[in-house]
């Protein structure tokens, strides 16, 4: 990365990144997927912990992808982490306490002594699997809808609602895109305990919900997708930097940008197609159809909304307060050191993969849960 | 000019960064020390192959996960919260800030949490080498993640590697390495994973002892006490060594705070060190200076601390607030004067940018000239205090006095107990020593005292500084009303007392069980 990297491939680069980590976060919420059907899936105590145990297993990753996702905005895009985090104050504190009530659930649950009782260790995880996927999709859909901030000629935020963030649930469109993450990933959750639990009467309670499930996605996620290629959008221009509205804004994004609309309807087709697969071909591997066709929608959305000159954290109070690439990222040098350390990621992806794979060789069965000994059980 | 702000969001977002962090160091010092005492462990099983050492790994590594699981659960909140409460910090430093925070987690929590799994879950899985090399891949990912955030922090300690862009009025970075590898980070990296491994082994040997006293679990006590003592042992002279390390960095970097540990009001070449004293009320009129009815000193011993030169002068709280034309001190009145130069001479040229090209290139030109940011911009945080009391820029200075001496002595403590365990369990003699294994069980409370402490000296010491002399915590904190802060602040402090209790529970009983029944 010599000199004659411009400022903004970089500045592009940092939202590839942001966005990639972003799309592995909303796949890895399967594990939050998995979560809101704890108190009702497993009808036995050992088809209970058999879901506990396989989702387990993945938590950690989920969540140290959030926590990345947050270390690298603010690193290379700080004035969106102090604007929004700083702004929508509530939504982001929910979304995270849902965190931290998660973090200990699953160590603590089955542990003798655990002062609260199983019970409630499940309403956590339950809890966490509403609320995180729910609010998480909420935010993201005002990288679309805007809202209603400030900023100081400091630079510094001024929220204009006193619901600091809460309010975005009041636009219809937010919520769409909140339901439909929350049912996509209940559906991975579900795809994903096929994929991992060797029960065929679990796997057959799984199927029969998926229908449902997927039904409500669809729902929602064609509301949002139709609003999204109907709608105005937020654009500047290159030279003056003025942010004006443009009509079919994120529709003119998508035609302009051909390969972004390719990722997004294989993408599309993948996720469809996956669930084709575990609805009507009795698949139990759909997870990666759907898993990787989830990657790649949120990934185009989130270059759709980033990207030819789009305000990707858009006010629609004042739309000079507007966020886009250029105005909100760190300075070329710490992005070029960025852009180094970033070369670790394969490796980091490779390592992850390769230790999966030597836990993953065997599926969770009841007779593994119900044993005693060996291995660290939750 | 203080007037302007909220200080009870201020001080309400100060409590309650305090309050998540305590928490989340109640749990990290374990988690760091722990990881590599349980993967001594496991490599003397792999190379012995003996299935008691397989016994006491899993035993450990019970502990260490009931333990790491409520330590990120409290780790999550802190990453968000320089967004969330001090979000006009996060865009004022994002620029350098961020980076270790960004690295932290591509490269030291993805390590930790994959190879955590394997530790866990792979047992019968994988082969004993790869669960070996997983196993001390977690004790690397684990400090790996303290050493980013703690270059984070040093950096707040001691700006360096960055310049002031008057035009997005931020730092932005100029040198990486200089912010990685600054005296201030190295020794507080070094300081503080090594302080984890004390307490760590401290934990060991109380756990063990305990067995010991019940006379249960004999081979497996003894054993743990041989690993814990040794690792100990180094880490506490580790600990001492790089204690006085950064107390020298203290001094050039932070000298009110190095006056606050010491309550040293009059400054004075030989000054002495305070190994012992008690406090009284603090003097009117004479902000900083507290009488003391009783103190034992050891002579020149501070100078020596600050220079290792005994004869070195130190500035007192009083030099730092008056200035002392001797020795070349600038008094609060004249760096908050010229600090609100630097603020104004910003906010000029923020206002000739669209309306006066030519005035706009003369203030930008000063931004760039060395001599007028060393004169005036180092002092920018200064500025907002102009016209006020001193004390409003003064630390608490009985509180990092008391958490300073306290530490330090702990620390001897530590050492004797450490040097005894390891000699006696050597000899095989510590089953016969009752007392001393009560001794050791209430030195864990003492470790964890010990290492809360050196929080505060290090974090109330520095105060009002959120970064030292640029920007003071009134200026940082996020435009949000006290009373939210106030309602999260209490969401957290029970839900956090909560989790804790559960914790202590889930971990008493684990103890209690035993290695036999460990679970794992
Ligand atoms: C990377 C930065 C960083 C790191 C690693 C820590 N802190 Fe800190 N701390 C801050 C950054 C900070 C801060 C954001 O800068 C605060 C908030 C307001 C302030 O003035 O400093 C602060 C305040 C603060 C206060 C309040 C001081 C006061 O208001 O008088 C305490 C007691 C602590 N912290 C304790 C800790 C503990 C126990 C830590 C160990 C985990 C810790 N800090 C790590
Ligand atoms: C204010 C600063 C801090 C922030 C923002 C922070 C953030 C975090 C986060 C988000 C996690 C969970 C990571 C995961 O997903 O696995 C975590 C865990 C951890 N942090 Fe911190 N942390 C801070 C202070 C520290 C300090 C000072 C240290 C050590 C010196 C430290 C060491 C650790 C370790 C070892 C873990 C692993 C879990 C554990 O046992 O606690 N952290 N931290
Ligand atoms: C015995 C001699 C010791 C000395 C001379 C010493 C010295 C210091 C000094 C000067 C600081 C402040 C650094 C700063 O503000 O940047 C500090 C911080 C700290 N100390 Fe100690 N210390 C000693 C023992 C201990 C012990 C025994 C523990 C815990 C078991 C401990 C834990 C800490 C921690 C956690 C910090 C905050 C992190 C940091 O700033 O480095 N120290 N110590």
């Amino acid at each position: 990365m010599t000199a004659s990297v411009s400022y903004l491939f970089l500045q592009h680069y940092w939202w590839v990144i942001g966005a990639l980590l972003a799309s592995l976060l909303v796949f890895l919420m399967f594990v939050q997927g998995g979560q809101t059907f704890i108190l009702g899936l497993g009808k036995k105590d050992a088809e209970k912990t058999m879901i506990v145990s396989a989702l387990g297993r993945k938590w950690e990753f989920t969540f140290t992808t959030l926590v990345t996702f947050g270390g690298a905005m603010f690193a290379s895009f700080p004035l969106f982490y102090a604007t929004s985090f700083g702004g929508a104050y509530w939504v982001w504190m929910t979304i995270l306490f849902s965190f931290i009530i998660q973090a200990v659930a699953y160590e603590f649950r089955s542990k003798p002594s655990n002062f609260l009782g199983a019970k409630t260790y499940e309403v956590f995880l339950f809890a966490n699997g509403l609320i995180g996927p729910l609010l998480i999709g909420a935010a993201v859909a005002t990288f679309f809808t805007g809202s209603a901030f400030r900023l100081d000629e400091m630079n510094h935020v001024i929220w204009q609602s006193p619901w600091k963030g809460l309010e975005a649930v009041a636009n219809p469109i937010n919520v769409s895109l909140g339901l439909a993450v929350l049912f996509l990933t209940r559906i991975l959750g579900l795809l994903y305990l096929m994929n991992t639990i060797d029960d065929p009467e679990l796997n057959e309670r799984a199927r029969k919900k998926l229908l449902a499930n997927t039904i409500v996605f669809l729902v929602f996620f064609l509301t949002f997708v139709i609003w999204m290629v109907l709608a105005k959008g937020y654009a500047y221009d290159p030279d003056t930097k003025n942010v004006f509205m443009e009509p079919f804004k994120y529709l003119h994004n998508l035609l302009q940008m051909p390969v972004v609309l390719v990722i997004f309807l294989v993408g599309v087709v993948l996720v469809l197609w996956g669930l084709f697969l575990a609805l009507f071909k009795g698949s139990n591997n759909a997870i990666w159809h759907t898993g990787i066709g989830t990657v790649l929608t949120v990934f185009a959305l989130f270059l759709v909304v980033g990207f030819h000159h789009t305000a990707f954290y858009p006010s629609s109070y004042d739309l000079q307060s507007s966020l886009t690439i250029e105005n909100a990222s760190s300075s070329y040098f710490t992005l070029k050191v960025m852009a180094w350390v970033s070369i670790l990621v394969p490796f980091v992806l490779a390592y992850i993969w390769y230790a999966w794979k030597a836990i993953n060789v065997k599926k969770i069965t009841k007779e593994e849960v119900t044993a005693a000994g060996e291995t660290h059980m939750y | 000019m203080i007037q302007h702000f909220d200080m009870s969001l201020v001080d309400w977002s100060r409590g309650q960064f305090a309050l998540t962090a305590l928490y989340h160091w109640l749990f990290v010092p374990l988690t760091l020390g722990l990881s590599f005492i349980i993967a001594i462990m496991e490599t003397i099983y792999v190379k012995t192959g003996d299935p008691v050492w397989k016994k006491i790994t899993k035993f450990w590594m019970t502990i260490f996960g009931i333990n790491f699981a409520i330590g990120v659960a409290t780790g999550i909140i802190l990453e968000f919260e320089f967004g969330t409460n001090w979000s006009k910090y996060s865009w004022f430093v994002g620029d350098i800030f961020g980076a270790p925070l960004a690295i932290e987690g591509i490269l030291a929590f993805f390590m930790e949490s994959t190879f955590i799994a394997v530790m866990f879950f792979g047992w019968e899985k994988v082969s004993k080498k790869f669960h070996l090399a997983s196993t001390w891949l977690t004790a690397i990912g684990s400090n790996l993640s303290a050493m980013w955030i703690l270059i984070a922090n040093a950096w707040m300690q001691n700006p360096v590697g960055m310049h002031f862009n008057p035009d997005t009025a931020r730092n932005e970075m100029l040198s990486f390495g200089d912010v990685v590898f600054s005296p201030t980070a190295v020794n507080k990296f070094l300081h503080t994973v090594t302080q984890g491994y004390v307490l760590a082994s401290i934990v060991v040997l109380a756990i063990s002892a305990w067995f010991l006293l019940k006379n249960r679990e004999v081979l497996f006590a003894k054993r743990s006490m041989v690993v814990g003592s040794v690792f100990g042992l180094i880490g506490i002279i580790m600990v001492i060594y790089t204690g006085d390390g950064s107390a020298r960095q203290v001094s050039k970097t932070q000298p009110m705070k190095f006056a606050s540990m010491e309550a040293l009001y009059e400054g004075q070449s030989h000054a002495p060190l305070v190994a012992f004293g008690i406090m009284g009320k603090q003097e009117e009129n004479m902000p900083g200076k507290h009488p003391f009815p009783l103190r034992i000193e050891i002579p020149g011993m501070l100078s020596y601390l600050a220079d290792h030169n005994s004869g070195t002068y130190v500035p007192g709280i009083k030099d730092l607030i008056y200035g002392n034309k001797e020795h070349n001190i600038l008094s609060l009145d004249e760096k908050a004067e010229r600090g609100s130069v630097a603020i104004q001479t910003l906010k000029e040229l923020r206002d000739a940018k669209t309306t006066d090209p030519e005035k706009y290139k003369e203030l930008r030109a000063k931004f760039e000239d060395p001599q007028w940011m060393k004169n005036y911009f180092s002092f920018f945080g200064y500025g907002y205090y102009k016209g006020e009391k001193p004390s409003t820029l003064l630390p608490n200075v009985s509180m990092t006095f008391y958490s300073f001496h306290l530490m330090v002595l702990l620390g001897f403590f530590f050492l004797l107990v450490l040097l005894l365990a390891l000699i006696w369990s050597i000899k095989d003699r510590l089953a016969g020593k009752k007392w001393f294994l009560w001794v050791l069980i209430w030195t864990a409370p003492l470790a964890y005292l010990a290492t809360e402490l050196g929080w505060l000296v290090a974090e109330i010491g520095r105060q009002p500084w959120v970064i030292q002399n640029l920007m003071p915590n009134l200026a940082a904190v996020s435009n949000i009303s006290a009373t939210t802060v106030q309602i999260t602040f209490w969401m957290f402090a029970v839900t956090f007392t909560i989790l804790a209790i559960a914790e202590l529970k889930i971990m008493f009983r684990q103890i209690g069980l035993g290695p036999k029944e460990g679970g794992h």
